[in-house]
């Protein structure tokens, strides 16, 4: 009994000390990695590149999502609205939901399944086939040349994914609350702008969703440069990349809209 | 000048505490190509490794060109390495970038050199190992065989001192085989470089190296000429070189007696 | 895939992605409309603000005119002090009251400046002399219902 105990608690403090252990190391990795920015900076094509990879074959999922998740707010805020008889509120709620939460947060969830998987499994997979050691013996360092250029890529797009998002996620809200459920077109946007501060909502939003594109794409590349080089390794290592990427950026969420709010 | 251009002395190197070598003493001379043999799993290609710098000795020292190299600080290992050439195992070529792009490589990095004049020395080293036609196909179209070829180009395309080959021979058909063993001789006195071989095949290998080391349980078992070898009797080179399953290097991984091993499962 | 065309998809999506930043801003958000341009400022000392916030809008004849810049506690007064911003196109007398209204029954809650017909008009920093406090639903509530109870006992009174 006691000795089940004991197997137990050391199971429990080795997954801890690992935990621990891993997040160090990814510190240590994105420390590095903005330290030896300067190549992708400089040499801006190699970024360009990624945006492509990361930003704009994204797109796609991006805008077909925010066009039903605005449709959806609409149908749905319409609904419970009604019952107050402000259903002209709509606008209001359809765009405080997406610039302040929806835009940043399912963007940055569809970002970590979309490209940030990828991501890990490109790096995984050039780190299996030895292209990381066969760059670091041309003398030339791989995180300077394959994970920076793909860090400021992500960090690039993301904002202007949530950004896209949240507009049409708008404009999906307006498809439906105008044209479909008859609620006065200038009501849905005068009521919309009266409520929607600047700096309050959007520009808390794009705070959100640069720092979910930071820590999404950061630890996308972790994971695939601390994969194991097997096949196995890198599928793992993918799946991580969506789950703690997932969790982090919700959490995140939760600690920077309580600061943004002021509890 | 030192007749050296490497030297590996009284070199040991721990894995996870595990001693992979225990004090390896190795010679490669200048305009040399030397071989380095061994069982899988006896610390080869680590060996390769630690020449590049990638990983630091436990004891011991490796030289190149006089330097210790775990005591060179990070910028003067990667100037180290421009020196230097390594060929991987299945050629780690750049996935995303064409056969021309990845020739091109370490002379985009290193060099400031006009797109023209890049272009003619791709085309060179393209050449040199007969793949000019493919420099536009991507690596995924590459048979092993070319794929190696192509890598090689990119490991001499700023043409190094020393090159080091890491299992060249591996997966290849024999016609690929007789390719790879003629660039890298020939390579190796075009550019009056050092080659180091690192390799199980022992055929292949005797018929174009100048020195072979034989590695076993981390110690240099045996050196000498290729003609030396062959007419060693030494039990490990002997087994090595006709490929017998057993002999000094057991076929057993170690177990406990194989009758006493059966006998637990049952309960008497 | 061409650098070309590579470049050309990664301009498009990095404009598209700017123009609807700024797209949320001027359509979506205030930006426009916030944007006082040069304001001065007003004081007013309240009782109770209920449920007023900074930033909140103050309006005259149902036009924003101005926001709630500052609030804060006055230890001695023991009242609210409500920093107002005022557009410097807008000007208000000395006479002028500044209630605190709600939008709506449950709506968010705003300044109202009601011009009163005085001489000069307020500089600033001035204090606006005439205030009204925020109505506290709790507080008409509780009006509502002893004005029931004594109206019942009053009734009762009669009746016997």
């Amino acid at each position: 009994m006691f000795k089940r105990l004991t197997i137990g608690l050391r199971l429990v403090g080795h997954r801890v000390i690992d935990r621990i252990w891993r997040f160090g190391s990814a510190t240590r990795f994105f420390m590095y990695t903005l330290v030896l920015s300067g190549e992708s900076l400089r040499r801006f094509h190699l970024t360009i590149r990624e945006i492509y990879f990361t930003g704009v074959l994204s797109l796609i999922i991006i805008l077909v999502s925010a066009l039903f998740v605005g449709m959806v707010l609409g149908l749905q805020g319409y609904n419970t609205l009604q019952k107050y008889g402000s259903s002209e509120a709509i606008g209001v709620l359809v765009a405080l939901s997406l610039v302040r939460e929806l835009g940043p947060v399912v963007t940055a969830l569809l970002f970590a399944g979309r490209a940030g998987t990828a991501i890990t499994a490109e790096i995984g997979l050039m780190k299996a086939t030895e292209q990381l050691s066969a760059m670091e013996m041309m003398a030339v360092n791989p995180i300077a040349r394959v994970v920076a250029p793909r860090f400021w890529a992500g960090v690039i797009s993301m904002p202007l994914l949530a950004a896209l998002f949240s507009m049409v996620g708008v404009f999906g809200g307006f498809l439906v609350a105008v044209p479909l459920l008859g609620i006065d077109d200038g009501a849905f946007w005068s009521q919309m702008q009266a409520n929607v501060d600047f700096r309050e909502d959007i520009v808390n939003g794009v705070i959100k969703s640069f720092v979910f594109g930071v820590t999404c794409t950061i630890i996308a590349l972790f994971e695939g440069y601390d994969a194991p080089p097997t096949a196995e390794g890198v599928s793992r290592a993918t799946t991580r990349t969506v789950v703690n990427s997932s969790l982090a950026v919700l959490a995140l969420d939760f600690v920077m809209t309580s600061f943004m709010i002021g509890v | 000048m030192n007749d050296n251009l490497v030297e590996i002395n009284d070199l040991s190197f721990a894995y996870n505490s595990r001693l992979l070598h225990k004090g390896i003493n190795m010679r490669f001379p200048r305009g040399k190509v030397v071989a380095i043999m061994g069982g899988s799993g006896s610390g080869k290609t680590t060996l390769l490794r630690l020449i590049g710098g990638q990983l630091k000795p436990t004891q011991g020292e490796v030289r190149v060109d006089g330097h210790v190299v775990h005591e060179q600080s990070r910028d003067e290992i990667y100037r180290m390495r421009r020196k230097m050439g390594m060929l991987f195992q299945f050629g780690a070529l750049f996935t995303d970038l064409s056969v021309y792009d990845n020739v091109a490589f370490p002379m985009r990095e290193h060099t400031n050199l006009p797109e023209s004049i890049i272009r003619d020395l791709v085309l060179l080293k393209l050449n040199a190992v007969g793949l000019r036609g493919a420099r536009d196909l991507m690596p995924a179209e590459l048979s092993g065989g070319m794929a190696r070829r192509v890598a090689l180009a990119r490991t001499v395309a700023l043409d190094p001192a020393i090159i080091m080959y890491d299992e060249p021979f591996a997966g290849l058909d024999p016609i690929s085989m007789g390719v790879i063993v003629n660039l890298i001789r020939s390579l190796n006195d075009a550019l009056g470089a050092t080659s180091i071989v690192v390799t199980h095949d022992v055929h292949e290998t005797f018929s174009f190296v100048d020195y072979v080391y034989f590695v076993s349980a981390g110690v240099v078992v045996a050196e000498g000429t290729p003609e030396d070898l062959r007419a060693s009797e030494m039990p490990f080179v002997h087994q090595f070189v006709h490929g017998e399953a057993d002999g000094p290097v057991p076929f057993h991984y170690a177990a406990p007696d194989y009758r006493q091993d059966m006998l637990r499962g049952v309960n008497v | 895939m061409d650098r070309t065309t590579l470049d050309l998809w990664v301009g498009i999506f990095v404009a598209a992605g700017v123009a609807a930043m700024i797209g949320l801003a001027m359509k979506v958000g205030n930006l426009t409309s916030s944007n006082l341009g040069v304001t001065y400022t007003l004081h007013a000392e309240y009782e109770n603000i209920g449920g007023l916030k900074v930033r909140a809008p103050v309006k005259s004849a149902g036009v924003v005119v101005g926001r709630v810049a500052d609030i804060h506690f006055n230890d001695q007064t023991k009242e609210a002090e409500v920093t107002l911003n005022i557009d410097t196109r807008y000007h208000f007398d000395r006479d002028t009251i500044a209630p605190i209204y709600t939008s709506g029954l449950l709506g968010e809650q705003f300044i109202s400046l009601q011009p009163g017909g005085g001489e000069d008009n307020l500089k600033n920093g001035d204090k606006i002399g005439k205030v009204q406090n925020a109505l506290v639903l709790e507080d008409l509530i509780g009006k509502f219902l002893t004005n029931k109870a004594s109206e019942s006992n009053d009734k009762d009174k009669k009746a016997e």
